[in-house]
């Protein structure tokens, strides 16, 4: 391509006319030429000449202007305030695994709260042996143990039950964040609390509450309760943002993300469910029938191709193409992603970023070469239980279009010969 | 582990403490105070502090949630879930709006006030009579439509078979057709511009 040359400042133009597209022919096997010299190397740039900013100039940093694109998004028609609303993790323009705690999605239902460590207290009571009440500070003394786990929120791709509606990976897969989270197995909690006055564990259940006006109170069974939940006080190495729970809020491996209550306050072991509005009316997903499932705490295994997507478009013309996205497993660790081209007639077998771990984003990447031709792109991840995701037909086969949550459907991405892509469903 | 036992952190929860902030109802009725009200006396507190968000029959204004209506809907398209179609419990109605509502003003309701607002909404989903006098004694009279409605996550029996094993990776169908497309729709907001 004889404007390869200008590629970095060009592309977004070219892509907009369409002249990549115009001009994609004949896959380049080799270095393609320079025809005229680039001035951004022949001649001295001012960064390469004057200062740059000082080291006190961002006492804590924000990413580049150049990166404004990368950002939480609201959409204003799915709720009817923005305090009990939801907004979406920019997916479609992260790599890795490790979702950068400023753009992680939030889910509110009377707004993120403001509440200082010192005004902080947990609550354990019920049936315990010594009810207690710790402060933060005494939260920081119980051994901590670190572990990335996505927290997905249930809904997540719920608006495209009936059809493809949102126009991008954010909007249609971004209700999710994953972290690293340090804290306290909530084990630990419960069995300074003890053990004797419930007596046999068996049928007994942790009812827990956030500190906010909407409390988020939900019932999780003792067997989970004493398996893997933390009461996590950082997250990717430094405290929880205000939004994210802070001071500290629930990680519940695997599950759901409205049974990681945050700012959570109170912890009681009860007889059974307390059948909240959060796991009654909300959190239930309803059947063709009728009738509905409660307790779907797990999330099933997921994917989707994060790039190219509808906000992240090939600028570059035909030849190499890095095809990449998430996988994600409530019941285990992601092994295997396929990826399809052509909707699903054919699969390639991705390559794992790493190895995938339990309950955690695993990062596919299918290193190809684009021919300009239209594609339909979909991801088809496989978990170590042995569960391939199924398509959405499956699932409405299953549980017809009114289930709201746990959609983990197949995407598909149409990607036309100019690069463009579009949230679309195919038979 | 490094501590064998307790490690002795924390302090002994005070009764009062526990007290005030232990307000969940179990379905059983467990946590339900003593009070009572009707529909009559929900329908005026529901007027002031409830209808311009639910409306004067807590039908529901613009997007926010309806509490009446939708009887016999949950298997048809866009089941409407109101409290009267949907709940399984009403001890979920009374922890709900006694903790949770009003919305932007929590906890701010009396026990009588929450049962009285609690009869206005079974009134106006046709579940009472309007002389009917809810309280901690009469609770369970009331007959919740949905309260069958729901089953125990059964996704090991009804889905994972069905998705196992080593799946398709050629000609695994003849045809691939777009049958439905988001840009038809075109409700996504527009795109950021990186600066």
């Amino acid at each position: 391509m004889s404007d390869n040359e200008n590629d970095t400042v060009g592309s977004r133009r070219a892509f907009l006319s369409g002249a990549v597209a115009a001009g994609a022919g004949a896959l380049t096997t080799s270095v393609a030429a320079a025809q005229t010299a680039d001035p951004l190397i022949t001649e001295i740039q001012p960064w390469a000449q004057e200062f740059g900013d000082g080291v006190d100039a961002a006492r804590y940093g924000l990413p580049s202007e150049h990166e404004g694109d990368v950002i939480r998004r609201n959409v204003e028609w799915l709720t009817a305030d923005t305090v009990s609303s939801i907004n979406f993790t920019p997916i479609h323009a992260l790599d890795g695994t490790i979702t950068p705690q400023g753009c992680a999605f939030e889910r509110h239902h009377s707004g993120a709260i403001d509440l200082k460590k010192d005004d902080y207290r947990l609550m354990i009571h019920g049936l315990v042996d010594t009810p207690l009440v710790f402060s933060y500070a005494d939260l920081e003394r119980f051994p901590r143990e670190n572990h990335v786990y996505f927290c997905e929120c249930a809904a997540n791709t719920g608006m495209e039950w009936a059809g493809a509606q949102l126009n991008g990976a954010q909007f249609t897969h971004g209700m999710i964040h994953n972290m690293e989270y340090t804290g306290v197995p909530l084990r630990t909690l419960l069995e300074e609390a003890g053990f004797d006055t419930a007596g046999d564990l068996t049928g007994k259940w942790v009812y827990v509450e956030g500190a906010d006006a909407s409390s988020n109170g939900r019932s999780i069974p003792m067997e989970k309760a004493l398996d893997d939940v933390l009461v996590a006080f950082k997250a990717n190495g430094e405290a929880l943002r205000k939004e994210h729970g802070y001071p500290v809020r629930l990680v519940v491996p695997g599950w759901e993300g409205n049974l990681w209550v945050k700012w959570i306050r109170r912890i009681e072991v009860t007889d059974g469910p307390v059948e909240s509005r959060e796991e009654t009316s909300k959190y239930t997903d309803t059947l063709d029938d009728g009738t509905s499932r409660k307790w779907t705490w797990a999330m099933d295994a997921k994917s989707v191709v994060t790039s190219p997507s509808p906000q992240a478009p090939i600028k570059h013309g035909t030849g190499p193409l890095v095809i990449t996205g998430l996988a994600w497993s409530g019941r285990g660790a992601i092994n295997r992603v396929d990826v399809s081209k052509d909707g699903g007639k054919s699969w390639e077998t991705a390559r794992l970023a790493k190895p995938g771990e339990k309950m955690a984003l695993t990062r596919f990447y299918l290193d190809t070469n684009w021919d300009g031709s239209e594609m339909m792109l979909q991801s088809r991840a496989m978990d170590d239980t042995g569960y391939v995701q199924p398509t959405k037909t499956q699932l409405r086969e299953v549980r017809g279009l009114n289930s709201i949550y746990h959609n983990n459907c197949i995407q598909t991405w149409l990607v036309r010969s100019n690069g463009e892509a579009e949230n679309v469903e195919v038979s | 582990p490094a501590f064998a036992g307790k490690i002795g952190l924390g302090r002994a929860a005070l009764p009062a403490e526990i007290a005030a902030w232990d307000g969940d109802i179990s379905p059983d009725g467990t946590g339900l105070p003593v009070g009572s009200g009707d529909a009559l006396i929900g329908e005026e507190i529901f007027a002031d502090k409830c209808a311009a968000c639910h409306g004067d029959f807590a039908e529901g204004i613009g997007n926010w949630p309806k509490l009446a209506g939708g009887a016999d809907t949950l298997n048809h398209d866009d089941p409407l879930k109101t409290v009267g179609s949907y709940w399984p419990h009403l001890t979920t109605a009374f922890d709900y709006i006694k903790r949770s509502m009003p919305y932007g003003n929590a906890g701010s309701l009396s026990d009588d006030e929450v049962y009285a607002i609690v009869a206005y909404i079974l009134y106006s989903n046709d579940l009472i009579e309007d002389d009917f006098v809810l309280s901690n004694e009469t609770f369970f009279d009331v007959e919740m439509p949905n309260a069958g409605g729901f089953i125990i996550d059964d996704r090991a029996e009804t889905e994972y078979a069905l998705w196992t094993g080593e799946p398709c990776m050629a000609n695994c169908k003849d045809d691939v057709v777009v049958t439905m497309r988001a840009l038809v729709l075109d409700v996504t907001p527009d795109q950021v511009e990186p600066a």
